[in-house]
């Protein structure tokens, strides 16, 4: 289970200023998502999903590691999830690496199994060829879902 | 698992990942997405005894993720593709939130320095 979503960011901004934007609640707040996170590892906190209409849920999420101004770790709603982000020194300011891993149950190993085989790439290109191939009747018997 | 997933997923998506999650049933998908096959000549790709073949079949048809297309005697086997687009539209979801929440993150930082 070593796949994990995994993001690259650089910004021009030193490491102290963006640690200050990923550790300060307000400022989490202002891109991520509301919150009551505090930097300090077994804090409790939420994420609140903002969705339509108004309506929102709560992500409940844990801090595992604190460590200024490079490595911050938290759960994502439930234990197995867990997101890391590092930061490095680099020429141009700082660069930042987003690690989401441990989609729990199913939808992890389905989402192993898609990134590890290269199934984005093979559902975008080969499918619609086949399909095409075989002519319209997958979707006359497609169900409402 | 897969009992937890579906109260909290769309109609039938938990029974793809359901399916999915299984090894053998992965690699017939892997296998149709080569194009139809007939049952016997899948079956002939695994060490497992045919019924049981046919049983992980059952399962990818129930949840939509293969059709059986009826060539008199012989059935042949077919991948739906988009079920498993489901799949990846998911994983998707997923990856445009981080990509477009560091893109806030950046322009957070120049708005506040």
């Amino acid at each position: 289970m070593s796949r994990a979503l995994r993001f690259e960011a650089v910004y021009p901004q030193s490491p102290e200023r963006v640690w200050r934007a990923l550790t300060n609640s307000a400022e989490l707040a202002e891109w991520l998502m509301e919150n009551d996170f505090e930097p300090r590892a077994g804090h409790h906190f939420h994420f609140r999903l903002r969705g339509p209409f108004g309506r929102s849920r709560l992500i409940p999420c844990e801090v595992l590691q604190v460590e200024a101004p490079r490595l911050l770790a938290f759960t994502w709603g439930s234990p197995e999830s867990v997101v890391t982000v590092t930061l490095e020194r680099a020429p141009e300011g700082t660069r930042l690496v987003l690690e989401h891993r441990g989609f729990r149950g199913v939808r992890g190993l389905a989402m192993h199994w898609l990134l590890g085989r290269g199934w984005r790439r093979k559902i975008r290109e080969r499918l619609p060829a086949a399909l095409a191939r075989f002519g319209p009747a997958d979707s006359g018997e497609q169900s409402a879902d | 698992m897969a009992v937890r997933h579906r109260a909290r997923s769309s109609p039938g998506s938990a029974d793809v990942f359901y399916a999915i999650a299984d090894p053998t049933r992965r690699r017939l998908l892997d296998l149709l997405a080569r194009g139809e096959r007939p049952v016997n000549d899948l079956a002939a790709e695994f060490s497992i005894t045919r019924p049981a073949v046919s049983q992980h079949l059952r399962i990818l048809r129930h949840t939509g993720l293969v059709s059986v297309l009826r060539h008199g005697r012989q059935q042949r086997y077919r991948l739906r593709a988009r079920r498993l687009r489901k799949v990846d539209g998911w994983v998707a979801a997923y990856r445009q939130f981080w990509s477009r929440k560091l893109e806030f993150l950046g322009e957070h930082l120049a708005r506040r320095p």
